[in-house]
C-alpha cells in the first residue's frame, strides 16, 4: 500500500515548508517515504513541486502518478491533473485558483480565508494547506506542533501557536465538509524511528566522521546543499568552512590545508569543476589526499541550473591534465553516500590521492527514510605521520621510493623534517628535477604502483536478480533506486536482474564477483543513464569490452520515473 | 643560534645578475634575524622564475601552480595558525593568473606574508608584458607597445585596506631596508603584501638596478603609515622618484582570530575522529 501526494505552485509560496514538514510528519508517523523536488532556477514566481511518496515497505523511487494533488495555484491543476490517480483528488483554494473548480476530484478549501479570519500573516496559508491535507488523510493533527518548529526562521512559542491555530482551523474546515479518503495504508511504525535525510546531507555527514577538518567551496547549485551542512556543524566538529573566491581557489585551499595536515574536502557541479581541473591535476602530483564532492546537473555550461543528469562521468574520470590515479564514486542512496563518502576520506588519505563522491540534483535533493547509520562500519585510521613517530626519524623525503608507491606523509613543522612538495616533477626530496630517469621513476610510483594496490579496494558491484536471467539492467549512480524497484516488479513476468555500479572507477576486478560472465551469458543487456550518451556504457565496452544490446537514455533534466522507466524496460523484453 | 648558511638549499638556475639573488640573501637574513627555525615556517609559492626561490633555501614548501599561492597558503594557515606563512610570487603570477585571490585574501587578512618579486615583465616565459609593464613597453607579443595601463599594486592593496603594504628594492643599495620591511611583514599579525621592484637582467632592459636606483627613496623618518589617505597619495608618485618603505598600515583582525575553532588549537591538533554520531542522527529523525 502507498499514497502519493504532488504540491505544485510558484516558487516562494511555501512549497519547501509544506513537502518538508508533510515528509517529516509521515516518518514520525512510522511510514517510509521518499520525497523529490522540481524547481527552477529563480527566487519568486514560475512553477515547482515537490512530491512525497509515504508507504508501509521501502521506497526508493519518483512515482509518475499521484493520489492527492494540492494546488496552490491554477497553473498547478492544469499541468499536473492528467497524472492524478483514478480516485485521486485535488486539495485547492478558490482563492488563488481563479475561483471555483468543477469535478468529484476537487476539495475546495478556503485556506487563505481561514487565515484571515484568524489574522494571521499570509504565509501560514502554508501551515493550513498541512491541516486540510492531514485532514482528508484521517491523520491526526496533533504531530504538527511538533515539526513545524524546525521549519520556520523564528521559532517562537507564539508563531508555533499560532501556525498550529491556523493548521487547525483548516483541519476542522476540511473534516466538517469533505470525508476522508479510504486508501491511505496504515503505518507500520518501525521499531526504531526513521532517518529522513537527503543526499547531500549525507555527504556532509560522511565528511563529519571521516575526520574532515576543512571545507572550501564557491556556491553552486546542486552542490551547495553538502556545505550547509557542513557549516551548520562547523562549530561542534571543529571545522573550518570557508567560502573560497571560485573554485580554483576552493580546490587549492583545500590542497594547502591537506598539506598542512587535515583531512580536507571540496564540493562543486560540473561548471566550477571545470575550473578545479588544474588543481585536480596538482593534487595529482603532489600526491596531496582531497575529497571533491561533484554535484552533476545538466551541461553544456549553466545547462539546466537545478535540474538533474548523469552526464560528467567522463569528465570526471578524464578531468585534469596529465596522468595520475584517482578513485571515482557514485552512491545510488543516501546510505550509499555516507560510506562512499568515508571510504573517499579513507582512500584519498591512505594513497594521497584525490577521491570523487560523484552525485547529482537527484540524490541532493530527494529525501529517503532510511535506518540509522552504523558508526561501527566507518573506516576510522590515521595515516599521517606525525608526532614522536616523525620525531625520531632520522631522514625524511615526501617523495620516497617504496615498495607500495606510497610515500610517508609528513605534517609540516611537527618535527624537524622539512615537507617539500612542487607542482614540477620533482625527487624524492620534492626538489625540481627534468632527468628522464627521475620522471620514470616518479610515474611507475605515483600511478602504476599505487594504481594497481587501488584496484583491490574497491568493491564489486551489486547484483539483485535471478542466476541465469534473460535480461540484465545494468545502471550506475543516482538510479539505484528506481531501477531496483523496476526490476523487482518486472521480475513478476521476466527472468531479470539488475547489475548495479556505485564504486566507478578504478574498475572492479572480477576475482569477487565475475559479472563480465554474468552479462555476457544474458541474451540482453540494457544500460540505463540519465544521460545523452550513455557515458557509464562506454565505460564499461572500454573497460570490459562488454557491450550492452539496448540503450536506455533520458536527458530532459529530469530523473526517471517509475512507471515509466518499467515500460521503457519492458518494450526491450 | 641558526647562521646564514644553514639556509643553505639547492643550486639557483636564476640568469646571473638576477634581482632574485639579492631577494634569496635578504629573506635568509630575515631568518636569521628573526631565528625562524627552517620546520617552523613553510613557503609557498607559484611558477615563474621568483617563485623557484623556496627550493634555494632551507623550508618546509609548496611550490604550487602558476597563481594559486594564495589559495594555498590560505588553507594552510587554516589548518595549522602556528605556522609561519610566506608567499612568493611574480608579478604574473600574482597580479596577473592569480589577481581574484590577491583582493580576496587582502579582505579577508589572513596572515600571510606576501613577497611579489616585481620585475614587470613574464620572466620564465621570456619577456612578455606583465600586469606592471608600463603603457608602449615592446616585447615580441607586444610589437607595437603594451596598451594597457599599467597596474598600481600598492594603491590597490590601499584601497582594500590591506592591513600591511609595503615596497621594497632588491638593488644593493635597497637591501638593508628591504630586510627590515620584510621582518615586519613577517611580525605584523595579518595580511602583509611586500612589493620588490627587482631587475630583470634578460628580459628588461630598461627597468635595471642602475635605473631604480636613482629613483628609489626611502619614506621619510616622520613619515605615518597609519594615515590611509597619504599612503594612498604617496602609492601614485612613480616615475622620477620612487618611494619605498611601508606604506599603510593597520591592526584590524586577522581572519584566523575570527575563527572561533582555533580559538585553542590549531585544527592539524584538533581531535582527528568522532566515534559517536548519534546526535547528528537523530537530529534527522
Ligand atoms: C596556468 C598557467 N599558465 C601559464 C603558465 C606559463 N607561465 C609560467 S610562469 C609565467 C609568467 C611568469 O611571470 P612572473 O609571474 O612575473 O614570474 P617571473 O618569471 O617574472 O619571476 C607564465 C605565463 C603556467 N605555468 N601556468
Ligand atoms: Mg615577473
Amino acid at each position: 500500500m502507498e499514497y502519493s501526494i504532488r504540491i505544485g505552485g510558484e516558487a516562494g509560496q511555501g512549497l519547501q515548508l509544506i513537502g518538508g514538514v508533510l515528509a517529516k510528519y509521515f516518518v514520525r508517523a512510522g511510514f517510509y517515504v521518499f520525497s523529490h523536488q522540481d524547481y527552477m532556477s529563480r527566487v519568486r514566481g514560475g512553477h515547482n513541486f515537490y512530491q512525497i511518496t509515504f508507504a508501509d515497505r521501502l521506497l526508493e523511487s519518483v512515482r509518475d502518478t499521484y493520489d492527492l494533488l494540492v494546488a496552490l495555484d491554477l497553473p498547478t491543476i492544469a499541468l499536473h491533473r492528467h497524472q492524478l490517480n483514478n480516485q485521486g483528488h485535488i486539495l485547492y483554494d478558490q482563492a488563488s485558483c481563479g475561483g471555483k473548480q468543477e469535478g468529484e476530484e476537487f476539495l475546495d478549501i478556503p485556506l487563505a480565508l481561514l487565515v484571515e479570519e484568524l489574522n494571521a500573516p499570509r504565509v501560514m496559508v502554508s501551515s493550513a494547506s498541512i491541516g486540510a491535507v492531514l485532514a482528508v488523510l484521517d491523520l491526526p493533527l496533533a504531530p504538527f506542533q511538533g515539526i513545524i518548529g524546525d521549519f520556520i526562521s523564528k521559532k517562537t512559542e507564539e508563531i508555533v501557536a499560532s501556525n498550529y491555530a491556523v493548521a487547525n482551523a483548516a483541519f476542522v474546515y476540511a473534516r466538517a465538509h469533505y470525508d476522508t479518503i479510504p486508501s491511505v495504508p496504515v503505518a507500520t511504525l518501525a521499531d526504531a524511528p526513521l532517518m529522513l535525510i537527503n543526499g547531500s546531507q549525507a555527504i556532509g555527514l560522511g565528511a563529519l566522521a571521516s575526520g574532515c577538518k576543512f571545507y572550501a567551496a564557491y556556491p553552486m547549485t546542486p552542490a551547495t546543499g553538502i556545505m550547509n551542512y557542513i557549516a551548520g556543524k562547523a562549530a561542534k566538529y571543529g571545522i573550518v568552512v570557508e567560502q573560497a573566491e571560485d573554485e580554483i581557489s576552493a580546490i587549492n585551499m583545500a590542497l594547502g590545508a591537506s598539506y598542512a595536515g587535515v583531512r580536507a574536502m571540496t564540493g562543486t557541479s560540473g561548471g566550477g569543476f571545470a575550473l578545479m581541473t588544474e588543481g585536480l591535476s596538482l593534487a595529482g602530483i603532489t600526491e596531496t589526499p582531497v575529497v571533491i564532492a561533484e554535484v552533476q546537473r545538466p551541461g553544456p555550461a549553466t545547462g539546466l541550473p537545478t535540474r538533474t543528469e548523469q552526464s560528467d562521468l567522463l569528465f570526471v574520470l578524464h578531468g585534469g591534465h596529465g596522468e595520475f590515479p584517482r578513485v571515482i564514486f557514485a552512491p545510488g542512496t543516501p546510505e550509499q553516500a555516507f560510506y562512499l563518502t568515508n571510504k573517499a576520506f579513507h582512500l584519498a588519505e591512505k594513497y594521497q590521492i584525490p577521491v570523487f563522491i560523484q552525485s547529482d540534483q537527484y540524490l541532493a535533493d530527494c529525501q529517503w527514510s532510511l535506518a540509522d547509520f552504523d558508526s561501527r562500519l566507518l573506516y576510522q585510521e590515521d595515516f599521517r605521520l606525525r608526532g614522536e613517530l616523525l620525531v625520531g626519524l632520522e631522514s625524511y623525503q615526501r617523495y620516497a621510493y617504496t615498495e607500495s608507491g606510497i610515500s610517508p606523509l609528513a605534517i609540516p613543522g611537527d618535527s624537524e623534517h622539512l615537507v617539500v612538495v612542487d607542482s614540477d616533477e620533482h625527487d624524492e626530496d620534492g626538489h625540481i628535477i627534468e632527468d628522464a630517469p627521475t620522471r620514470n621513476l616518479m610515474v611507475e610510483k605515483r600511478l602504476f604502483k599505487k594504481m594497481a594496490l587501488l584496484r583491490e579496494e574497491i568493491s564489486p558491484p551489486l547484483y539483485y536478480g535471478e542466476h541465469n536471467p534473460q535480461a540484465i539492467v545494468v545502471g550506475y549512480g543516482s538510479t539505484f533506486g528506481v531501477l531496483k524497484e523496476a526490476v523487482e516488479h518486472l521480475a513478476g513476468e521476466f527472468k531479470i536482474g539488475l547489475l548495479y555500479f556505485s564504486e566507478i572507477y578504478p574498475f572492479p576486478l572480477l576475482e569477487q564477483f565475475d559479472y563480465v560472465a554474468l552479462l555476457k551469458e544474458a541474451p540482453v543487456t540494457i544500460c540505463v543513464e540519465n544521460n545523452a550518451t550513455s557515458q557509464f556504457a562506454r565505460v564499461l565496452h572500454g573497460e570490459t569490452n562488454h557491450r550492452c544490446t539496448y540503450l536506455i537514455n533520458k536527458y530532459d533534466g529530469r530523473p526517471f520515473t517509475l512507471q515509466t522507466l518499467i515500460g521503457e524496460i519492458h518494450a526491450y523484453l | 643560534m641558526l647562521t646564514f648558511d644553514d639556509y643553505k638549499g639547492q643550486q639557483p638556475s636564476w640568469c646571473p645578475g638576477c634581482g632574485n639573488f639579492a631577494i634569496l640573501n635578504t629573506l635568509k637574513k630575515v631568518f636569521v634575524d628573526l631565528a625562524m627555525q627552517p620546520h617552523q615556517f613553510t613557503i609557498v609559492s607559484g611558477i615563474g622564475q621568483g617563485a623557484k626561490l623556496p627550493h634555494y633555501t632551507k623550508c618546509n614548501t609548496f611550490n604550487g601552480l602558476h597563481g594559486r599561492t594564495l589559495p594555498v597558503a590560505t588553507g594552510i594557515r587554516l589548518a595549522n595558525n602556528h605556522m609561519t606563512v610566506l608567499a612568493l610570487a611574480g608579478d604574473g603570477d600574482c597580479y596577473g593568473e592569480g589577481g581574484n585571490h590577491l583582493i580576496h585574501a587582502i579582505r579577508r587578512n589572513i596572515n600571510v606574508t606576501l613577497l611579489v618579486h616585481n620585475n614587470q615583465v613574464y620572466g620564465l616565459t621570456k619577456g612578455q608584458a606583465s600586469p606592471t609593464t608600463p603603457q608602449g613597453r615592446v616585447t615580441k607579443i607586444q610589437p607595437s607597445g603594451s596598451l594597457s595601463e599599467p597596474l598600481n599594486p600598492l594603491a590597490m592593496a590601499i584601497s582594500l585596506n590591506c592591513s600591511f603594504v609595503a615596497r621594497g628594492f632588491a638593488g644593493a643599495s635597497g637591501l638593508p631596508f628591504l630586510q627590515e620591511i620584510i621582518k615586519e611583514a613577517i611580525r605584523h599579525e595579518g595580511f602583509a603584501m611586500v612589493d620588490i621592484l627587482q631587475n630583470c637582467v634578460t628580459f628588461n632592459k630598461v627597468n635595471t638596478f642602475h635605473w631604480y636606483k636613482e629613483r628609489a627613496y626611502e619614506l621619510e623618518a616622520g613619515y605615518d603609515p597609519t594615515d590611509r589617505v597619504e599612503a594612498f597619495r604617496r602609492s601614485l608618485e612613480w616615475g622620477e622618484r620612487i618611494p619605498t618603505g611601508i606604506f599603510y598600515r593597520n591592526d584590524r583582525p586577522s581572519y584566523e582570530q575570527g575563527l572561533t575553532v582555533l580559538k585553542e588549537d590549531p585544527l592539524v591538533k584538533q581531535a582527528l575522529f568522532r566515534k559517536d554520531m548519534s546526535a547528528e542522527l537523530a537530529q534527522l529523525h
